[in-house]
């Protein structure tokens, strides 16, 4: 399987190493198969969720590294990353927060669970603790209504949060990040 | 090519019941554990997990078997656990945890005495026989009187009383098949899954004699037929809260092992797939759609077979058929579950669209926040694959169709069509001008239909029981049932699926058991950020889509959101707004600019500077947002606003004329204020106050310093004494 023909570069073979460097084999590997399919460019979001599932988040360098390989211009696959919510363009924290501030658990009461989390860890919506532990984020809905208030912390789905569990919600991941690193 | 489908789809039904009968004996005990997002959330996974290590530990592993579905949609109860002993009906249990694994399992799975606590709602009584009454219009119109009712007098003149708490009015097994709506009533006899036809009360009288008395099964009334709902009411007829439902879309739903092909086939699944392909007439699976009067579930309610009759009659070499599972309205989650919960029904509906319209590729777009989702789908397309339901020549068939899967990547606005196929092409997903639809160009500029995941849910139904039977379980306009995600200030909160007309009391008050703690209900929202709040005068509403547009909200996905006393309908508007103009793609100037003024002003309400002028300026700029608007989110965002100005004008009012909010939401319009005839002096509120605001000694009146009080209602909350007051 060869890549698509570069399209004014004469050094190719460098640009193309060194964009295959950055993404690492398994993305390569990826978007070889995406580019022998009928339409190459409509893969460019899949493969964009294969970086953030990787690497989890989309550095600049990421994104140049898929242009070529893709061989999509760098302004449309910045463009699509910074159209759609779900793709992150900063590092994460070791742990990210999502509160859902869909309807079902607005009027369950997401806010106080927010306005309780930015005083425990003296962040606003979007930012990261110092010592890049936690991160805020508001999430749509998270499809688990029913259970309102939900949020979700890395991959686990808390449901019916209360502000007052918040303390020590945060205890026990800060324990167990010391666990993880000791 | 024709009866060969049939054979090799016969084949696999014979497959399909050795696999799933070898999985289990007649004598084993089954213990069913939800495995679904919402499910998971509420600690299913440590269920399973504890049951699996008791199974191990009881060593009997050959007599027990556990078994995994997706969820029922009882959300407020989970995670929910179904035991079924040889020859019981199953019984629930509701907010399992370890503790109650492990009673459950000890006394129940191992002795066979239920563990009466922890029963899911309030099941029947203790009696082993149970009886289903369909109570559906359909059956119930056709009979003189309420034979439930019936059948309870004469059960405790015979002296059986103990059964009559096990004598519940169920809605429609799915029985009432076109030829004989209108005829006759139908019984369900639990544990032994026997479903009689009911003529008239002699009928009745031999059944109780024969059957309830005498234990002998009355051959000359039973009905030979598998109701198509029956393994559900079979299951769950004894909890009021799935009784009084329509089981169509979410026939399979806690009731299936969402992985198992050979579950679903078992259960007559790709049944109308291969119907179809042996019918080998495209045009009749349209009409049958048309005739069915199934109307699109994502929203706009568009008739399918009008849709899917235009990509046929466009001419094109290649045409593509889309399955939205975007579900972008923040509240809703029937996509998911029934993604989650039955996969391959949806695949299957997919695969008729397909083959009706004469696509050979079609896709899933799914949102990416929904990775079980994704995942069963994904598990799904590969197992039809190898069982040669996807791919080239599909049971022999001729008809090659094969199914892809997109990520949607967080943006609302995806969700429209024309903005979904961008999408799907990898662009940013901006709407575009329609005309040309897309049924005549597309994606990649080919025709392509586009419908959501819970139409789809029922093409297979359709299909196999008749579009007749179908358009006559809805409205006259619009067939079937509707799926509704029902959340916020309701009792039971969870999927609910309801014949087309039913009213909104019947869904929030009889199924969803009401507004909690006592609260008024204030309004139900519907349609998410494109509907609008309907106050309680409409709650005689029968629900469907023309009934909905004229009370002045919309049907919309299905979303349906109660709201109390507590919730101020000015900050759900302005909620809604934020969303909107959040999710705005920005193409277009109405929408972007009207947007942001709009939230402008409802900001300026909320934050108590509004004046009365603004109330003409937001409908002012909301009827020019609907108006001029490129796309549908801009549209309809306006529409909270407009449906909260017209039924809740008066709290409006109390913010910009009295700068009061009635619900005491709004933050800059309240005050907190000590009563000084109340205040013991605790000093609780002064410990607990986050900018210590609150002055007084011990034993002393406290008071609260107005300038710095940043109106969290902590104090409120930690006085004991309730000294505090919201103004
Ligand atoms: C802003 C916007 C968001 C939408 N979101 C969804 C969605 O999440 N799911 C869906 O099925 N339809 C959604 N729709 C409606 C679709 O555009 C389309 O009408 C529908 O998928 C057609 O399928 P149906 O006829 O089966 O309903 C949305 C429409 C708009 C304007
Ligand atoms: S109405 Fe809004 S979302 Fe639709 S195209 Fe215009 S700006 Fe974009
Ligand atoms: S509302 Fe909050 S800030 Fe104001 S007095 Fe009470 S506790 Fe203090
Ligand atoms: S908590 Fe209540 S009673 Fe105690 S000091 Fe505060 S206002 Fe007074
Ligand atoms: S609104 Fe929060 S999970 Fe749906
Ligand atoms: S029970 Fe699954 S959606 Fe709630």
């Amino acid at each position: 399987m060869t890549h698509p023909t570069p399209a004014v570069t004469d050094h190719w073979d460098q640009v193309r190493e060194a964009a295959e460097a950055v993404l690492g084999d398994e993305i390569v590997e990826y978007i070889r198969t995406a580019a022998a399919q009928p339409e190459p460019a409509s893969e460019l979001i899949s493969v964009l969720h294969k970086v953030q599932a990787r690497y989890g988040y989309l550095d600049t360098e990421h994104l140049d590294a898929v242009a070529q390989l893709l061989q999509v211009p760098a302004a449309t696959v910045s463009g699509v990353a910074t159209f759609y919510h779900f793709f992150r363009l900063n590092k994460p924290a070791r742990y990210s927060i999502s509160v859902c501030m869909g309807t079902a658990c607005y009027v369950k009461g997401a806010d106080k669970v927010v306005n309780r989390l930015q005083e425990e860890l003296g962040i606003d919506i979007g930012e990261t603790t110092s010592d890049g532990l936690f991160g805020l984020q508001q999430a749509r809905c998270l499809g688990t209504c029913g259970l309102a208030p939900v949020m979700m912390v890395n991959d686990d789905v808390l449901s019916r949060v209360t502000p007052e569990a918040i303390p020590a919600i945060l205890d026990r991941y800060a324990k167990q990040s010391r666990q993880d690193s000791s | 090519m024709a009866g060969r489908v049939k054979e090799l789809y016969r084949e696999l039904v014979e497959r399909a019941h050795t696999v799933t009968s070898a999985a289990q004996h007649e004598d084993s005990t089954v213990i069913q554990v939800g495995n679904a997002t919402c499910e998971n959330a509420a600690g299913s996974r440590e269920v399973l997990h504890e049951f699996r290590k008791y199974i191990a530990a009881s060593g009997k592993e050959d007599r027990i078997v556990l078994r995994e579905t997706g969820c029922t949609g009882r959300c407020s109860c989970e995670p929910i656990v179904g035991v079924t002993r040889p020859g019981q009906t199953m019984v629930k249990y509701q907010k399992v945890d370890a503790e109650a694994t492990h009673r459950i399992f000890t006394q129940h799975v191992l002795e066979g005495h239920p563990v009466p606590d922890l029963l899911l709602d309030a099941q029947m009584g203790t009696s082993p026989l149970k009886l289903l009454f369909c109570r559906s219009r359909r059956c119930a119109d056709s009979m003189q009187g309420d034979y439930a009712e019936m059948c309870r007098e004469k059960l405790a003149d015979a002296g059986l009383d103990y059964v009559v708490d096990d004598i519940v009015s169920a809605n429609c097994f799915g029985l009432c098949r076109s030829e004989m709506v209108g005829r006759l009533g139908h019984l369900m006899v639990l544990p032994d899954k026997v479903v009689y036809r009911l003529r008239n009360e002699a009928d009745l009288d031999t059944i109780i004699a024969q059957h309830i008395q005498g234990g002998r099964i009355v051959d000359t009334l039973r009905i030979g037929d598998e109701p198509f709902s029956g393994r559900f009411f079979e299951m769950y007829g004894d909890v009021a809260f799935f009784n009084r439902q329509d089981r169509i879309a979410l026939r399979h739903s806690g009731v299936i092992d969402p992985e198992s092909l050979q579950e679903y086939i078992a259960e007559d699944g790709y049944q109308a797939l291969a119907a179809v392909l042996e019918r080998d007439d495209p045009a009749w699976v349209i009409e049958q759609v048309s005739r069915s009067r199934l109307r699109g579930r994502g929203g706009g309610g568009y008739p399918t077979g009008t849709k899917w009759d235009m990509a046929r009659k466009a001419q094109a070499d290649t045409k593509y058929i889309i399955c939205n599972a975007d579900e972008g309205d923040p509240g809703a989650f029937m996509d998911r579950s029934m993604l989650e919960g039955d996969p391959f029904s949806v695949l299957e509906g997919l695969t008729i669209g397909g083959y009706a319209i004469g696509a050979r590729k079609g896709f899933f777009y799914i949102r990416a926040e929904y990775p079980l989702a994704i995942k069963r789908i994904q598990h799904a397309i590969d197992q039809a694959r190898l069982n040669n339901l996807l791919g080239p020549d599909i049971l022999g068939s001729g008809f090659d169709f094969d199914v892809e899967i997109r990520l949607g990547a967080g943006a609302f606005v995806c969700g429209e069509e024309t903005a979904l196929i961008h999408s799907i092409e990898g662009r940013r997903g901006e709407p575009r001008i329609r005309p040309p639809y897309p049924t005549e160009s597309g994606l990649w500029g080919k025709p392509t239909v586009i419908n959501n995941v819970e139409t789809f849910a029922n093409i297979a139904v359709v299909c196999d029981y008749g579009a007749d039977w179908f358009a006559n379980i809805g409205t006259a306009e619009s067939g079937g049932t509707k799926v509704f995600a029902l959340a916020g200030k309701v009792e039971h909160t969870g999927m609910v699926e309801v014949p087309m007309g039913m009213t909104l009391r019947e869904i929030v008050f009889e199924i969803g058991g009401g507004v909690p703690d006592g609260k008024e209900l204030k309004a139900v929202q519907t349609g998410g950020p494109a509907g609008g709040c309907l106050p309680a005068k409409w709650l005689d509403l029968p629900v469907d889509f023309r009934t909905l547009g004229e009370a002045g909200s919309i049907m919309g996905s299905g979303g349906m959101i109660v709201m109390d006393e507590d919730d101020c309908m000015v900050d759900i508007a302005k909620f809604f707004l934020v969303f909107s103009q959040d999710e705005s793609c920005g193409k277009c100037t109405p929408c972007r600019e009207g947007s942001r003024r709009m939230l402008e002003i409802l900001e300026r309400i909320t934050g108590g500077t509004g004046t009365p002028q603004d109330l003409d300026n937001l409908e002012r700029l909301a009827i020019l947002m609907q108006k001029s608007s490129l796309c549908g989110l801009g549209r309809a965002a306006p529409n909270p606003v407009l449906s909260t100005l017209r039924e809740f004008r008066d709290e409006y009012l109390a913010h910009v004329e009295e700068q009061r909010c009635p619900a005491h939401r709004c933050v800059a319009l309240l005050r907190f204020q000590i009563d000084p005839e109340k205040c013991v002096g605790c000093t609780a509120c002064a410990r607990n106050c986050p900018v210590l605001c609150i002055q007084g000694k011990a034993k002393q009146v406290h008071e609260i310093d107005q300038s710095r009080c940043i109106k969290c209602g902590r104090c409120v909350e930690v006085c004991r004494f309730s000294a505090v007051d919201r103004l």
